[in-house]
């Protein structure tokens, strides 16, 4: 090549640095260390991708390279946990939650140990990497697993909260995380409970209720249609499991229509449990569900993709619009 | 990763009174298993009878525990890929005290914790859950890699059928196990070359099993499996290499349903239920012939 390498060019090693929301997951996991936590953290050929080269290279001794062998690591990490330490371990949402589904129910949730299972790149994240790669199934599978909670933050400074509350939540977790593209919702830090939803505010309309990567844009149209008088309310369901049953009554007592928002088949994930909630009480709000329409995902880069199936700002905006006709 | 353990104090070879212990602790696995099978109705004989002498050497030789207490942190571990042989394992975690005969003797009715399985989450004295076949030497490497994290330092024997070769998850931890030096992982592979559909190698053949498992980087050694005093005596080889970095396959060539001649030549003995006039029979053989040599 003649010249200097252009600038806006990029490796793979450096992907971190153009996935801020990835970095962390290493940092909190690097401050429980330092805090005196057992954690330990392995992935699958992915410690680039997922930014937990920075663990590694700080704690070599607590990391573990597994090369392409998820259902390895995954029960590797029960094993693992059995012997007293907490391991992290990571790898592409669809590869964890689809291909390593069993050994999650029967090593892992089944035999009750303590092991964070992080499913990164979800939903339509990757792009044109090819539906093979898109994980619009995760939520569904994970949440009919007993025992197993699910979690999906919104955003950099969410899952690092998250996981670090987790220290003190005794079941195993699934977390379900993005591209670490995704905009910061909460710039001043934020709270963490797990199951108990972030209300932004309620609305006597309609109440968006969103989870992870969905957060954000569907705050971005919360605020303009709040802006342009309508009457709309907003919840962050990060916990997808136990979902925060209070929260969607609440709202369905005060609001006409419920309005789910998750980046994932419309079947199983948030809206099915959301609609299990509002069906069982018998609520009278009615629930529309916003979503991928039970089909695979189409191949083309992500933001493409996310004004695709309106599940960006102005695609959520038009959709709230639509319901209140 | 070094072998946990120094045992310098400990011969190479079991001595008399020793070897007499493993043969009656295998012969009372084979008992306790028709007993239990009683119960249910329904078991695997044949597969716990192939593995009872393995059984026996881990638990009466091999293994660091300790009665009553099957918590204890620096315990050796025992993983089961074969879980369908557990019916074999519950009576000698009685006998260590890890839970009561009351219990064992409700195998498998409503409520009670033991099943054709074995489950950590039930069982005292179980170490991993298993059923799904090829998850247990993942879950063995684990361990191995846990202890190493915890500066705890134990063995982990995982016991794999042959038929369970088939399954790739196996072959992703033999190449991980060699890979991070899990020294102390020790994977037995009960090789009665029979699974449930038929012999294993007219199935999907699995031979050359050493040379594969050799090519994945682990030291192999060839065994009889009834043979307790070779058990033993390899296994007591293996706690004196205390450097040792290659993890350990020991390929064990045993009989399915050994101890019960009609089990041996039958097969079909994988899953069955013997009538109460055909267990006492089976039960006189054990203790006529049936014992270990």
């Amino acid at each position: 090549m003649n010249g200097p390498i252009d600038p806006n060019s990029w490796q793979y090693r450096q992907i971190n640095a153009r996935a801020p929301g990835l970095s962390y997951l290493s940092n909190a996991l690097i401050d429980l260390v330092d805090e005196g936590h057992p954690v330990v953290a392995g992935t699958a050929d992915l410690q680039y991708s997922n930014g937990l080269v920075r663990f590694a290279e700080r704690f070599p001794e607590r990391f573990t390279q597994f090369g392409i062998s998820e259902q390895n690591m995954v029960s590797a990490a029960a094993g693992m946990a059995s012997t007293g330490v907490m391991p992290f371990v990571a790898t592409f949402a669809s590869f964890l939650a689809l291909l390593c589904c069993e050994q999650i129910r029967t090593d892992v949730a089944y035999s009750a140990l303590p092991v964070r299972l992080i499913g990164h790149h979800a939903g339509i994240s990757l792009g044109f990497y090819g539906t093979s790669h898109h994980a619009t199934e995760d939520l569904a599978i994970m949440r009919s697993i007993a025992d197993l909670t699910v979690v999906a933050p919104a955003d950099g400074p969410q899952l690092a909260a998250a996981v670090k509350a987790s220290v003190n939540h005794a079941q195993p977790i699934y977390f379900r995380i993005g591209r670490g593209q995704e905009p910061v919702v909460y710039e001043d830090g934020v709270g963490f409970q797990f199951g108990k939803a972030i209300v932004h505010g309620e609305g006597s309309d309609l109440t968006i209720i969103a989870c992870g990567s969905m957060v954000h844009p569907s705050r971005e149209a919360y605020r303009a249609l709040r802006a342009a008088g309508k009457s709309v309310g907003l919840i962050d369901m990060h916990t997808i499991k136990p979902l925060d049953t209070k929260a969607v009554l609440a709202a369905a007592a005060h609001s006409r229509f419920i309005l789910t928002i998750e980046e994932h088949n419309i079947l199983g994930g948030l809206a099915g449990a959301v609609a299990e909630i509002l069906a069982e009480a018998g609520s009278p709000a009615r629930l529309i569900r916003h979503g991928i329409r039970d089909e695979y995902s189409l191949i083309a880069p992500p933001t493409h993709l996310y004004k695709h199936y309106r599940l960006d700002a102005a695609g959520i905006e038009a959709t709230v619009l639509e319901a209140l006709g | 990763m070094p072998n946990p353990h120094t045992p310098s104090d400990i011969a190479l070879q079991p001595d008399a009174g020793r070897i007499a212990l493993l043969r009656d602790r295998a012969e009372f696995v084979r008992l306790e298993t028709l007993r239990l099978i009683q119960i249910a109705k329904v078991g695997h004989y044949s597969s716990v009878f192939s593995c009872a002498e393995i059984f026996a050497t881990l638990y009466y030789d091999a293994m660091r525990l300790k009665r009553g207490d099957p918590r204890w942190p620096d315990r050796d571990r025992f993983l089961m890929g074969k879980g369908h042989a557990a019916v074999g394992l519950y009576p000698l975690l009685v006998d260590w005290g890890f839970f009561s005969k009351d219990v064992l003797d409700g195998y498998t009715r409503l409520g009670n914790p033991l099943g054709d399985h074995p489950d950590m989450r039930k069982v005292p004295g179980v170490d991993f859950s298993s059923g799904s076949i090829g998850h247990a030497l993942s879950g063995g490497l684990g361990m191995a890699l846990g202890g190493r994290a915890t500066d705890r330092r134990f063995d982990v024997y995982v016991l794999l059928g042959d038929g369970e070769m088939q399954e790739g998850q196996v072959w992703e931890a033999a190449l991980s196990a060699a890979h991070h030096k899990a020294g102390n992982l020790i994977a037995i592979v009960d090789r009665n070359g029979y699974q449930l559909d038929g012999q294993v190698d007219d199935i999907i053949g699995i031979e050359p099993l050493a040379d594969k498992w050799a090519a994945f980087g682990w030291q192999v050694h060839e065994v009889d499996g009834h043979d307790v005093v070779a058990l033993a005596t390899l296994l007591r080889q293996l706690k004196a290499e205390t450097s040792r970095v290659q993890p350990v396959c020991i390929i064990a060539k045993t009989s399915k349903g050994k101890g019960v001649g009609y089990m041996e030549t039958e097969p079909g003995w994988h899953l069955g239920y013997l009538a109460p006039s055909d267990e006492a029979l089976a039960a006189e053989e054990i203790k006529r012939g049936g014992k270990a040599q």
